[in-house]
């Protein structure tokens, strides 16, 4: 699903930036979420009984159905604890703001919410706006968590070895999925020659494979076989037939589902039948691969149905609909974190908007320990998740939740 | 040693298939000088229609062939007779470029009736291995091969046994003296396109054997490969073709094989260039005439 946002996300930017006149568009719904806020947000003006924080995410063009799925599970977690009596008797009141997928409009959003005195935001959600608002967010150390952003330099600058130490994320990187798919297939399931096929040339595929194969090695397995593809090539025979006679017991697939597919059902008529492991770019391969070639086979996301049955039933309680994708469940642990730094600032009896009450809140986040709808998480060295995978199995062809890893 | 067996395989079922899709470009361009673009876009139509048979009708594997095939046909000779027959006089240039229209008529309708993204096809029959002395053979392959050889030998007796491959022939070596000699020029070509499209229907086909998905735009690439392959074998040329397919997916399939994946393509398209630098009339082809 990374792939897809960037790409999308570069082309929604090329196109909006040349209409720079919107600059003062910025869709603005000041809400007081829930029922209690309502009437806060009215007879509470005298202020200091409000948290103000920020929300950010693209509700309109080509990735609003990302964004609205974030903003809507924030939103969800946001309104319950209001409804359970907010945060030190303070209600909290979210300013969400549409940043349509465009970094410029993003960053325009973020300094008209500063300006309006909120004390931390939920978001972006793209890579591409969030690495831009990061880099404004510096000048106020405003704490930020992002549900969803992925690429590596939203939390951390390998190029001047920095950290941007007030910018967290809940959903894991790229490479994390490598990692926990190594560990999973060597400490789990026993695997010790493992076969990897991948497609040259993507961040997600390689980043994926590379840290697959590095774990896998360190973990004492030994990589077989590494095989890779170009975008848009249809016969993996060949290289299937390469790791076919390497004998691995298992290959390590971190493709997107289309192709997937294809590998899984060439696999199977060059007679390769050990089981396929991949990334969350396997959600949706169902219909496109059979009960047979899927069979024992194995991937990870960062959530799967039936994970957290609550928040799901609470989520088509307000909005009348299933969660819509991964998205709305980091949506709602972003606003978990957020709320957890915001518990300790106020706990310690700080001014909202000041700097102290936002160092505070990084602090807190950076230091805690997280329960979430997506696992239980702390905080690593760069600001990312230290957390469990949701990893799925098939049942007759169809992705069932196996266990949180 | 068997690494390499079963690498050939992999590249010969590859090859065949690029050889009969070359069989059509280079059956249409013998007659009438045409290259035809839309050619590998014929075959996505007719994995379309196995997907439609099988997916959404829940129709068997043999409706669905026959009806690939005969769709492939039909739309050959409907696109002869709409697009390229009223520029028969014209010139050359333009029944080109009506070509790669036709070519991308076809993709961007597919695109806008059924989206873009990937329809699985069902399996024609169950996918199985054998091991032969440590080879390992796929079901899919050798079927491929089969269908292929056979084609091929129907083919041969057609152009070379029977009255109309005679008259293709004679319509090929000279047009208007054919016409003095009272061939009917037309239904010639017409047959000639609707060979030529059964033959991109079978293998439509295969390729879904091997590679089960459709795309509106999966045509194109298969189009310019199996171009390479008759350019390869020499262009108008029907053992040439064949060849030249092979050819061309054993090259494929021992690129890759040796860790140099991404360089498939490349090679394929280098092979190209120097065909035309070294040898235009590629293995078997004959003298050139007019160039497009």
């Amino acid at each position: 699903m990374k792939k897809l946002i960037s790409r999308r996300q570069f082309l929604a930017a090329a196109g909006v930036v040349a209409a720079a006149g919107v600059l003062t568009a910025c869709g603005s719904s000041s809400e007081s979420t829930g029922a209690a806020a309502s009437t806060a947000g009215s007879t509470a003006a005298a202020g200091g009984d409000t948290i103000k924080i920020g929300m950010l995410a693209p509700l309109t063009g080509d990735v609003s159905i990302y964004g609205l799925a974030v903003s809507n599970g924030a939103q969800l977690y946001i309104e319950q604890v209001n409804a359970a009596g907010g945060i030190n008797g303070k209600q909290i009141e979210v300013q969400l703001m549409d940043e349509q997928g465009d970094a410029t409009q993003a960053v325009n959003c973020f300094t008209q919410m500063v300006d309006n005195g909120i004390t931390a935001l939920i978001g972006d959600v793209t890579t591409g706006p969030t690495l831009a608002v990061v880099a404004e967010s510096q000048e106020y150390n405003m704490p930020m968590v992002s549900a969803s952003a992925t690429a590596e330099a939203v939390t951390y600058d390998a190029e001047t070895d920095t950290v941007y130490t007030n910018v967290f994320r809940t959903t894991f990187t790229d490479p994390y999925q490598g990692i926990k798919m190594a560990d999973y297939a060597y400490e789990k399931l026993g695997y010790t020659k493992a076969a990897v096929i991948f497609q040259k040339g993507a961040d997600y595929n390689e980043g994926l494979a590379e840290n697959f194969e590095l774990e896998f090695a360190a973990n004492g397995g030994e990589i077989v076989a590494s095989e890779s593809y170009s975008e848009g090539d249809v016969d993996f025979k060949t290289q299937l037939t390469t790791i076919l006679n390497a004998n691995p017991e298992v290959v390590f697939c971190p493709n997107y589902y289309e192709d997937v597919g294809q590998i899984l059902a060439q696999a199977e008529s060059v007679g390769l039948d050990v089981p396929f492991l991949g990334g969350d770019g396997w959600d949706g391969v169902t219909g496109y691969a059979t009960a047979d070639q899927v069979a024992d086979s194995f991937f990870c996301a960062n959530y799967a149905v039936g994970a957290a049955p609550e928040f799901e039933s609470a989520y088509e309680e307000k909005y009348g609909e299933t969660y819509p994708n991964g998205f709305a469940p980091l949506g709602y642990d972003a606003a978990v974190t957020v709320c957890y730094g915001l518990a300790a600032a106020e706990e310690a009896g700080l001014e909202p908007a000041t700097d102290e009450y936002k160092q505070a809140v990084i602090d807190a986040i950076k230091n805690g320990t997280i329960e979430g709808v997506t696992g239980t998480f702390t905080f690593d060295e760069h600001n990312n998740p230290v957390k469990t995978a949701a990893i799925l199995a098939f049942d007759n062809g169809a992705a069932i939740l196996k266990e949180q890893y | 040693m068997t690494v390499f067996f079963s690498q050939l395989i992999n590249g010969l079922s590859l090859g065949s298939i690029y050889a009969l899709i070359a069989l059509g470009y280079s059956m249409v361009y013998g007659i009438i000088l045409l290259l035809n673009f839309a050619h590998g876009d014929i075959i996505m139509v007719g994995a379309y229609m196995s997907w439609f048979v099988m997916s959404q009708l829940g129709l068997g594997p043999v409706t669905a062939v026959c009806a690939s095939v005969i769709t492939c046909t039909v739309l050959g000779v409907v696109i002869e007779k709409i697009a390229y027959t009223p520029l028969r006089s014209a010139p050359r240039i333009s029944l080109l470029i009506t070509a790669i229209g036709v070519s991308f008529f076809l993709e961007y309708t597919t695109e806008l009736l059924l989206g873009s993204g990937a329809k699985v096809i069902p399996a024609y029959f169950e996918a199985r291995a054998f091991r032969l002395g440590g080879v390992n053979l796929g079901l899919t392959s050798i079927i491929t091969l089969a269908v292929t050889v056979a084609s091929m030998l129907a083919l041969s007796f057609l152009v070379r046994q029977t009255r109309l491959g005679k008259a293709m022939r004679a319509v090929s070596e000279d047009m208007d003296a054919a016409r003095l000699m009272g061939v009917n020029v037309n239904s010639t070509i017409s047959f000639t396109f609707a060979v030529g499209s059964a033959l991109a229907g079978i293998g439509s086909v295969l390729y879904c054997c091997s590679y089960p998905q459709a795309t509106p735009t999966m045509g194109s690439m298969l189009g310019l490969k199996a171009f390479v392959a008759a350019v390869l074998g020499g262009i108008g040329s029907i053992p040439g073709a064949m060849i030249g397919g092979l050819a061309i997916g054993v090259c494929e399939s021992f690129v890759s094989a040796i860790g140099l994946s991404a360089w498939r393509d490349a090679v394929t398209f280098a092979i190209l260039i120097l065909v035309l630098l070294i040898k235009p009339t590629g293995f078997l082809g004959r003298k050139v005439q007019e160039k497009v």
